[in-house]
């Protein structure tokens, strides 16, 4: 057993000892076979829709001789499992294929517009978390009726109200009434966010603004609730009873409120970054959500089924991340 | 403090108000406690005895109403901001709990909970308030103390979490220690561990203390002198060697035979009938009337006042004067009471 040193570790922090270890290398074993879950519904879903995607690249008149070469040329005629184990070798690879409409390779197609979904999403969940919890920090501390009220009725508000009608109506707003933000597309610099002038920052408001309404919201919400919740809890009547200044008791009730909203707000953090089909196209936004738009319109199958493995391992990181950082701050979760 | 009491309450009165009701909890309690002084609120659930010890810190939910009077070592409680009541908190008055389980925090280590405490009061380091935290958890028995210093709650058992908290209780030397119940959410073999450890710190540190207790035997235990309550209210007061020797309101009598011990082992236990009135709808004169063998039509005039008669005792009874002469066994006043 180490033994610490009088005057360290007497501050809170996070605790990083062998059973973190332990659980992170756990918890990196069990995202394997979740992944390959993954792969496993991209390859098979895209086969169950409706759909041929060899009708899309070929003239309808084309004979059969001419569509069985095309379907040996990209596989097709294999037996499914063949099929799913070739794709899944060149996947692992890096290799998710060539685009149909394209004819560029899909990592090329995909790369660029997770970078600009990347910087949407950040953006927006940079808002959504300051706000929410701001938001939601007021409501859950406070005694009075009033701000608790009108908190939750905003934050019902952002949850409910669907958000490509609310950028429309923003474009609206701002655009076309008052021409003070462009309503599409993104600044000249593009994801470069060192070269970004006002103009740039002036694109990034409004889907920016769009994006947040919902996790700040949720957020808002559960925040508020976590924190009342706490507050009932018969310790916090001993952290008064000990005389402890209220700042103090605020960081207890905190601490003991993270780790579920942590989990929210990676969930959330892991939906933006999927991009949203509806607010993209919106505002023309070239990231995920508008590739697979595109991809789905044009039966697009290599850039679809890529674009969803990038997108569903986003995912699957974010939550390892908000599982490792809430073992680390609440002790309880590392016994299970 | 010169001849002061360390704790002086007068006319204490504690509702609940909210929109739609306004509940009297506790009402019309007054009493004195010396430095060194052990006094035991006894009582059913539902009696007030846990409000009236948290009203002593004002650790009370927003909605509770506190009137008369509350005096901790000269500081006027009841008239105190919360700023101010912070500098009471801990270093005068310090509290115990029920359930160590959910009153100690369970995302922080036990070192950090108690250090915290000492570093909130006075102006020491926190590695020094580390060190004075390792000497309380070994002052309360805790085994291998260092390491339980970065144990969080939920690695101690039950009797460990207890001592515990008597530890985080006592790290600023408090002048009054309030326990409510610090023994009924143990096993039993623990209990009285707990019990044990309690009076022997209380009287090593001469502190005052105040212990909340349903259980009789724990009141006989580490009490000097016994408050027993109903309904919100003081029913009898005194030592506690003569309201067990002699019992003067019906209510403790009551209390007093159907508590189990060696003697009554085969007898069927009594029970006081019926059960403690609603705090909304109290009867008009006596709260204990309904239940009482000796009612009569005198009790449901008014509440009867709390009539005090030799040996420093008092009783709520209008028949309190009857009583004592009737039983009275030439009870000696002895301050260590042992059943």
């Amino acid at each position: 057993m180490r033994k610490r040193e009088a005057g360290r570790g007497t501050r809170h922090k996070f605790r990083w000892d062998n059973r973190m270890h332990f659980y992170v290398l756990r918890r990196l074993l069990y995202t394997l076979p979740i992944i390959l879950g993954v792969t496993i519904v991209c390859f098979s879903f895209i086969h169950l829709a409706p759909g041929d995607p060899i009708g899309a690249v070929l003239p309808e008149n084309a004979s059969a001789q001419v569509v069985a070469e095309i379907k040996a040329a990209y596989g097709f005629d294999r037996p499914l499992p063949v099929q799913y184990l070739k794709w899944l070798g060149r996947v692992l690879g890096g290799d998710f294929g060539t685009s149909i409409m394209t004819r560029r390779t899909v990592i090329s197609e995909v790369a660029p517009a997770v970078a600009n979904t990347a910087l949407l999403a950040v953006t927006a969940i940079g808002l959504s978390f300051t706000f929410g919890i701001t938001l939601g920090l007021l409501a859950g501390f406070s005694n009075r009726r009033v701000t608790d009220r009108s908190v939750t009725a905003f934050a019902v508000v952002g949850i409910s109200v669907p958000h490509y009608w609310l950028g429309m109506v923003m474009v609206v707003i701002f655009a076309v009434l008052l021409h003070s933000l462009p309503a599409t597309g993104m600044g000249p610099a593009g994801t470069n966010i060192l070269a970004f002038t006002g103009e740039d920052i002036s694109h990034l408001i409004l889907p920016a603004l769009t994006l947040a309404t919902i996790p700040t919201g949720v957020l808002a919400r559960s925040v508020r609730a976590m924190v009342a919740e706490v507050r009932r809890q018969e310790f916090v009547q001993t952290l008064k009873g000990k005389g402890l200044r209220r700042g103090r008791i605020f960081l207890h009730i905190v601490k003991n409120a993270a780790p579920p909203i942590m989990a929210i707000m990676g969930l959330q953090f892991a939906q933006l970054l999927g991009g949203s089909i509806l607010v993209e196209t919106v505002f023309a936004w070239p990231g995920t959500g508008f590739l697979l738009n595109a991809a789905i319109a044009t039966r697009d199958l290599p850039l679809l089924q890529g674009t969803v493995i990038v997108l569903a391992i986003f995912f699957v990181l974010t939550n390892l991340f908000v599982d490792v950082l809430q073992t680390a701050v609440d002790p309880r979760v590392r016994r299970a | 403090m010169p001849r002061d009491p360390l704790v002086e309450v007068r006319d204490l009165s504690v509702r609940f108000v909210n929109r739609d009701i306004d509940l009297t909890v506790v009402d019309d309690v007054s009493f004195r406690l010396d430095a060194g002084e052990v006094l035991c609120f006894l009582g059913e659930s539902g009696s007030g005895k846990t409000v009236t010890m948290r009203a002593l810190l004002r650790l009370l939910p927003p909605h509770a109403r506190i009137g008369g009077s509350i005096r901790l070592a000269g500081h006027d409680v009841t008239a105190m901001s919360e700023r101010q009541l912070e500098a009471v908190r801990g270093p005068v008055g310090a509290m115990i709990f029920q359930e160590p389980m959910t009153a100690l925090d369970p995302v922080f280590t036990i070192g950090t909970q108690i250090a915290e405490t000492i570093v909130a009061h006075e102006a020491v380091s926190w590695a020094q308030a580390r060190a004075r935290a390792l000497e309380l958890l070994e002052m309360v028995q805790i085994p291998s103390a260092a390491r339980r210093l970065d144990a969080y709650p939920h690695e101690l058992s039950g009797g460990l979490r207890q001592r515990a908290m008597i530890a985080l209780a006592l790290s600023c030397k408090p002048a009054l220690l309030l326990a409510d119940e610090p023994t009924t959410a143990l096993d039993a073999t623990v209990q009285i561990q707990i019990l044990l450890l309690i009076r022997s710190l209380q009287k090593e540190l001469g502190m005052a203390t105040i212990f909340v207790t349903h259980d009789i035997g724990v009141a006989c235990e580490v009490a000097d002198r016994i408050a027993v309550m109903y309904a919100g209210r003081f029913v009898e007061t005194g030592p506690v060697a003569d309201i067990v020797a002699s019992p003067a309101h019906p209510y403790t009598a009551g209390l007093l035979r159907s508590t189990v011990s060696a003697s009554t082992r085969g007898e069927r236990l009594a029970s006081i009938p019926g059960g403690p009135p609603d705090l909304t709808d109290m009867p008009p004169g006596c709260a204990f009337g309904p239940r009482c063998v000796s009612h009569g039509a005198a009790c449901d005039a008014g509440v009867p006042p709390l009539i005090p008669f030799a040996g420093g005792r008092a009783s709520r009874c209008l028949l309190t004067k009857e009583v004592v002469h009737a039983g009275q066994g030439g009870g000696s006043v002895s301050r260590e009471a042992h059943m």
